[in-house]
């Protein structure tokens, strides 16, 4: 019998296999396919303080191996998500995130205090890396000060775990998770997209409507692993790796890294029952290797 | 909303209609879920260097006595082209049923039809569920030349099928709004249920709307998953943004900002 649990400085997860923020919804929408209780975590939508339209279509261009997106947070409001969306979340025996966004400082605080006195919630994702709205987003999360600033400002108002997602689009990412861990981060979770572009020669235009977005999926994984690895070196704090992850393997390959836990994102959109496979191959793989605990995975990896 | 789900199909037939278009049949061993006229399958693509994510594919009909599925495709992309690859016997993992639908009960007893081009996919099913529903179905068709209509005389056993060219080569020369049973009958019907290219689905909304005719459309924004967690598929309704593959594909013209 392996043990699949996983703690991450407090946040106690029955497996290490989480859903990444924007490609699992509010989870629900996932009941048809698999039993969402069995994941150790979901982090739902990026939530802001009001409500956004988020960006113009197109906002989606496939990519090799692939995607880019540039939905842009539409979602509809920290006020919204507690009153309408929260009570459908109450029967999942697994813990459930709120990813938190906002343009400014004083928006993610609201925002975060507003999710702390959900019983049910415990713990936020802090986004600080998102690559596709105009103000705020990425722009905290790609400079130490700023990113150290709003980290600290919301540790101030947030009393449970406060997971700071970071964005792979900076010269230093383990500078950046070195900020935020001393600004008060119980975990990080890396990377969000990768800024790139798409264009349709055809037509000499930008395949989407705000000509640069996210880029995700299995091509950026080898990137991802190497952030993963540079960060896990870096902090003293539970990193939580995704980026491109697609099956077991790449998941053991991002523990194996420095990842105490994953995420997985695009692959849902590919295979809706890709979260359940990763948890059974990674007891697979445990059971094969004869390791007892995934915990003995996590910055395994032989140099 | 229908319980979705994901399986494997085995390609139980797959018949070359014109250069450009199949029609896939795709046999379950189970007997298949509720599936509503106009819904859709994201169907996965052999994974290529140029192919990544699942395609949304209209079903073009159902056949529960067999088990089987109809999916008529346009192959005009990597993607496409590649399910045009496919042989009997081989094997397609789908999501589905997805979307709304077209309503049939608000469809009323003499509905119009619509297609234009791959638009004619859903109109097959969605006029046998009609047909059973106790209404008359009518339809009208629209392509470039003779050879863009398709499945013709299968359509012609659910009700009247009338055609439009834009060469003239046969049926009324021009487009679908041309056509004398939208310019001069389209209040003797009960409804506008349209799938087809934009411009198409917006001059026929224009009509509607000048007739008080009830209207419904079927977009075919990008999409990548297909259940509406993506947010990538949007369309500007009155209520904002909306998901084409959960809140749609269909929507009631009413909706839309057109």
């Amino acid at each position: 019998m392996v043990d699949l649990s996983v703690n991450l400085n407090g946040l106690k997860l029955k497996n290490p296999v989480m859903t990444a923020s924007g490609t699992f919804g509010y989870g629900y929408e996932y009941d048809d396919f698999i039993d969402v209780s069995s994941l150790g975590g979901i982090i739902v939508k990026g939530t802001t303080l009001k409500p956004r339209e988020g960006n113009p279509y197109p906002r989606l261009a496939e990519t090799p191996q692939g995607m880019i997106n540039a939905v842009g947070l539409q979602n509809k409001g920290v006020d919204y998500f507690c009153k309408n969306i929260n009570p459908k979340l109450l029967k999942y025996q697994t813990n459930v995130l709120v990813n938190v966004s906002g343009s400014s400082v004083e928006d993610y605080m609201a925002t975060a205090e507003r999710i702390n006195e959900l019983d049910n919630i415990p713990a936020i994702e802090l986004n600080i890396s998102c690559p596709n709205v105009k103000e705020g987003g990425m722009a905290f999360g790609t400079d130490c000060t700023s990113a150290a600033n709003v980290v600290a400002a919301v540790r101030k108002v947030y009393k449970k775990h406060l997971m700071v997602k970071l964005s792979p689009n900076v010269t230093n990412i383990a500078e950046i998770a070195k900020a935020v861990e001393a600004a008060g981060a119980d975990s990080v979770s890396l990377i969000n997209t990768l800024l790139g572009m798409a264009i349709d020669a055809e037509r000499r235009r930008p395949l989407i409507s705000t000509v640069t977005g996210g880029l995700s999926g299995a091509a950026v994984k080898p990137i991802a692993l190497r952030m993963v690895w540079q960060v896990h070196k870096a902090v003293g704090i539970p990193v939580v790796g995704l980026g491109g992850i697609m099956c077991a393997t790449d998941a053991i390959e991002f523990m194996l890294a420095g990842a105490s836990a994953v995420q997985i994102g695009t692959a849902n959109f590919i295979d809706p029952t890709v979260t359940v496979k990763v948890v059974d191959g990674i007891k697979d793989y445990l059971e094969r290797h004869n390791i007892g605990s995934v915990n003995e995975l996590v910055g395994g990896l032989l140099e | 909303m229908l319980k979705r789900f994901t399986t494997d199909f085995t390609v139980a037939g797959i018949e070359n209609i014109d250069a450009d278009y199949i029609l896939l049949k795709l046999q379950h061993p189970d007997k298949l879920p509720e599936i509503n006229a106009g819904q859709f399958a994201e169907v996965r693509i052999p994974d290529t260097a140029k192919t990544f994510l699942r395609r949304p594919i209209s079903i073009e009909d159902v056949d529960y006595e067999n088990n089987t599925i109809s999916l008529l495709i346009k192959m005009i992309g990597n993607g496409t082209r590649l399910l045009g690859s496919l042989r009997r016997g081989d094997s397609v993992n789908l999501v589905y049923p997805l979307g709304n639908g077209f309503s049939i009960e608000k469809a009323g007893s003499r509905p119009l039809l619509i297609g234009g081009g791959v638009g004619i996919a859903p109109m097959m099913y969605l006029g046998r569920k009609l047909l059973e529903n106790g209404a008359q179905p009518e339809f009208l068709f629209g392509a470039r030349n003779a050879g863009g209509l398709l499945l013709l005389s299968e359509f012609e056993k659910l009700g009247r099928v009338n055609v439009t060219t834009e060469d003239g080569s046969v049926g009324t020369r021009g487009f679908v709004t041309n056509h004398k049973v939208l310019t001069d009958s389209i209040s003797s019907y009960t409804s506008l249920l349209v799938c087809g290219p934009t411009p198409m689905m917006k001059a026929v909304a224009a009509l509607a709307k000048a007739a008080g005719v009830s209207c419904e459309v079927s977009l075919e924004n990008k999409m990548a998953c297909g259940i509406g967690v993506c947010l990538c598929c949007v369309t500007d309704t009155t209520e904002g943004h909306k998901c084409v593959c959960s809140d749609g594909p269909v929507f009631d013209i009413k909706q839309l900002k057109w």
